[in-house]
């Protein structure tokens, strides 16, 4: 059915209509809207057999998930940034026992400075935990991801982490294709564990692992996300045929062909490469997009693929790891290994900054003329920093740098720090 | 051809059982239906209270629930122990994920059991007093004030023994730890309340609640049946010394669980609904130094000059618990019995 619906409240539909069985949460922005609505769903009836736990922490939420999954349970839950940090010793379980849990993350930045909008330090920061991570363009790849992460997260055991980005996506209301239930239950059969705590097979899950096996236990790890990266293609291609609708896969790519620069980016910030790629060919340069759509396990070939014809590559991208490079320009380089092309990274979007068409414009001119740097990064005010640079240098007690940033700025008035206190216009952390 | 199950051979008031008890109400040591929960051939020190306590409880368990069970284990040395890979020790559907989320584990699964609408099978969390009291306190908190149906069972000997003997939030003042050294002018574990997880159990109003020790194996099990009896959340916590921790002789287990109630520093009693419904009562009040003296960790306080102003206010504590809880029969009710 095609509704006008706030993402968050299609991707609860969404996980709805994929039955979970249990459903465990600990509400921040913006993920709020996401469990409200799916609470809403299980308090009602219409999400039925399900139980809908209230917890009292992110690490709760995911520990009762474990034990859920472990009981055979189709296990559901949803967080971001502070939330996913505070459960990631859970995280990292869940993936290590190969439970199949479904995760949406409505990514948002990390304090301090503590900070409610989008950009994708979050999910960044546990890519290396054994999920396989996926990222939603549009609200419609949310939903349509959500379906398919059921399905590849239990058909191999391992856990599956959507990611879509806070409020640009989470809060936007669009048209969104909501399956109807028969078409779900016919790709997503019901939950077929591959270990179960059973009193009639009693196994012990979880046991201690010396230098003796532990190796080829992560090696088999890594063996499920190779399988996974195989897989997945093929569930899109049956989501397609299913549904009527392309969604998921491991790449996608916009205008590649005859395109010399390309860019590269996860997430919702597609569309506005998209379009500003559009406007470089109107003015006759040529420059493609791919979109990572599976960002673990990592699709190298494919992503070499899609720009194997282009000269230079540039990564946007919303994190990068502080005092190296960009993260997934770093994947990206090395996925190009033994191809001639430049890749650059230009970290954008951080804490819910807007990265307009205008500055994408502007970075992709830049590339093209093959004057950017290895690393830079889109839209920085160099003013702002080199004046808080300055006061470092001038006094041993410069003070709390973001808060001097932000009278710097004129966002809080200039006297005391009492007063410097940044979002507290804002009620929702 | 019938076999007898075999009890507890008592030799003295040390040992394991009750020997005013007639032979038929002793506790059973083996016999052949027993389901052993925890098989032996795990790597537990020896007169590792842990171990007995965890098979206890989980037999016992076991034979209220008709063998419907499953649990729910923190890291730490049950864990450790039970489990060195490849082999395990335990009979059960058993998992460990961390050390501080076993109630919450505990709660996915009676979640999942719930939801699948399988009320045969029972749920039992399992944790030293670190992965009870400090580190899995929220998440324990959590799963009382929700009347998850949960027996969690702490066995607390009273510091992280897996990790070396490091003080925990149920480490009692003056005792010798790796992070609590006997120097200093204060030597051992400071003074301080201490947490006193059942009574913060009591507090969350969960439907039972009760204390016990490895030296009464037949109220351990008396308890966990009577635990098993009612749904919700329910909390159990055995005081199971620890021969390595404690430095104390491995054969002194059972006395010393047993001289820790009789001396007033660890009280029985149990709990329902919030309040206190039933206290054992100390058959022969002993000072806390016949508790102290066997162990180790308090040798500082002991010898010449030793400190026999902390063993005063040990005593004080021991006294405080004896008054909360009426643990010395008064002279009518010693009359009455
Ligand atoms: C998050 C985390 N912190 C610390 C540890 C290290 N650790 C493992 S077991 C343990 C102590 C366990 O103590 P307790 O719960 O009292 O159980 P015991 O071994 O004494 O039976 C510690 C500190 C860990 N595994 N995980
Ligand atoms: S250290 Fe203590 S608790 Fe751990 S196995 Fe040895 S006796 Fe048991
Ligand atoms: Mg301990």
């Amino acid at each position: 059915m095609l509704r006008q619906i706030e993402g968050s409240r299609a991707v609860a539909e969404a996980v709805g209509l994929c039955r979970p069985e249990v459903v465990c949460a600990y509400p921040i922005s913006p993920q709020t809207h996401i469990i409200e609505a799916v609470g809403v769903l299980v308090k009602s009836g219409r999400l039925h057999p399900c139980k809908f736990v209230n917890v009292e922490s992110e690490f709760a939420a995911m520990s009762v998930s474990i034990g859920a999954s472990a009981m055979g349970a189709r296990a559901y839950t949803a967080t971001a940034s502070q939330g996913l940090l505070f459960m990631t010793e859970a995280v990292y379980n869940a993936a290590g026992l190969g439970l199949p849990i479904v995760m949406t993350v409505a990514n948002r930045a990390i304090g301090a400075p503590i900070n409610i909008w989008n950009d994708h330090s979050d999910a960044m920061s546990v890519r290396d935990a054994g999920w396989v991570q996926l990222f939603a363009e549009t609200n419609q790849d949310a939903v349509d991801l959500h379906i398919q992460a059921f399905r590849l997260a239990e058909e191999l055991s391992l856990p599956v982490m959507v990611c879509m980005d806070g409020f640009v996506l989470t809060h936007a209301f669009e048209r969104v294709e909501l399956p109807d239930q028969e078409a779900v239950d016919a790709f997503l059969p019901p939950f077929e564990p591959r270990q179960v705590l059973d009193p009639d097979n009693p196994v012990s899950i979880g046991a201690m692992v010396g230098p003796e096996a532990f190796t080829e236990v992560r090696y088999l790890a890594h063996a499920r996300q190779l399988q996974a990266l195989a897989r997945i293609p093929e569930l899109a291609e049956e989501f397609e045929a299913g549904f009527g609708r392309a969604a998921g896969g491991l790449v996608t790519t916009y205008r590649t062909e005859g395109a010399e620069t390309v860019v590269v980016a996860l997430g919702s910030v597609l569309g506005t490469l998209k379009d500003a790629a559009d406007s470089m060919w109107d003015a006759g340069v040529p420059v493609g997009v791919v979109g990572v759509t599976t960002f673990r396990p990592f699709p190298a070939a494919a992503v070499a693929r899609a720009v194997s014809a282009a000269r230079r590559v540039v990564v946007v991208e919303k994190a990068f790891s502080i005092g190296a490079h960009g993260i997934l320009a770093g994947d990206v380089t090395l996925a190009l290994s033994g191809l001639d092309i430049r890749v650059d990274a230009v970290v954008a979007g951080l804490g819910g900054r807007p990265i307009s068409e205008a500055s994408c414009r502007g970075l992709l001119e830049e590339a093209a003329a093959g004057s950017l740097p290895a690393l830079s990064f889109l839209d920085l005010d160099t003013h702002l920093v080199a004046r808080e640079l300055e006061r470092m240098v001038a006094q041993r007690r410069s003070g709390p740098v973001a808060e001097n940033l932000l009278r710097d700025i004129g966002s809080v008035s200039g006297s005391g720090l009492a007063v410097a206190r940044p979002g507290s216009q804002k009620g929702a952390r | 051809m019938t076999h007898d199950p075999v009890r507890f051979y008592q030799v003295g008031s040390f040992a394991a059982g009750n020997r005013l008890l007639d032979q038929g109400q002793r506790t059973e040591q083996s016999r052949r239906g027993r389901s052993n929960s925890l098989t032996s051939g795990h790597r537990a020190c020896q007169g590792c209270g842990e171990a007995l306590g965890a098979r206890y409880a989980l037999d016992a368990a076991m034979r209220a629930t008709d063998g419907r069970l499953v649990a729910a284990n923190a890291t730490g040395c049950l864990e450790v122990f039970s489990t060195p890979y490849p082999e395990t020790s335990w009979q059960i559907p058993w998992l460990h994920s961390l050390f501080g989320n076993a109630p919450a584990v505990a709660t996915g699964m009676a979640a999942a059991l719930e939801v699948k609408g399988r009320t045969d099978v029972r749920v039992v969390a399992q944790a030293g007093d670190g992965g009870t009291v400090d580190i899995g306190f929220g998440c324990l908190s959590g799963m009382f004030e929700r009347n998850d149906d949960v027996l969690f069972i702490c066995y607390d000997n009273e510091a992280y023994m897996n990790t070396g003997v490091q003080r925990s939030g149920a480490t009692p003042p003056a005792a010798r730890t790796a992070t609590t050294e006997a120097v200093g002018p204060e030597p051992g574990n400071e003074f301080g309340q201490g947490k006193d997880l059942p009574r913060i159990a009591i507090a969350h109003g969960i439907p039972y609640v009760a204390t016990a020790t490895v030296a009464e194996l037949h109220d351990l099990e008396r308890k966990v049946e009577r635990a098993m009896s009612i749904r919700g959340a329910r909390y159990l916590h055995v005081l199971v010394p620890c021969p390595l921790g404690w430095a104390s002789a491995s054969s002194d287990t059972i006395r010393l669980a047993r001289l820790a109630c009789e001396s007033g520093l660890f009280p029985l009693f149990e709990a329902e609904n919030g309040e206190v419904v039933d206290v054992t009562k100390i058959r022969r009040q002993v000072p806390v130094e016949d508790y102290l003296k066997l162990q180790g960790r308090y040798r500082h306080l002991f010898g010449d000059p030793g400190r026999p102003d902390l063993v005063r206010q040990i005593q004080k504590v021991a006294d405080r618990n004896i008054e909360r809880f009426g643990l010395v029969a008064t002279g009518a009710e010693q009359e009455v019995r």
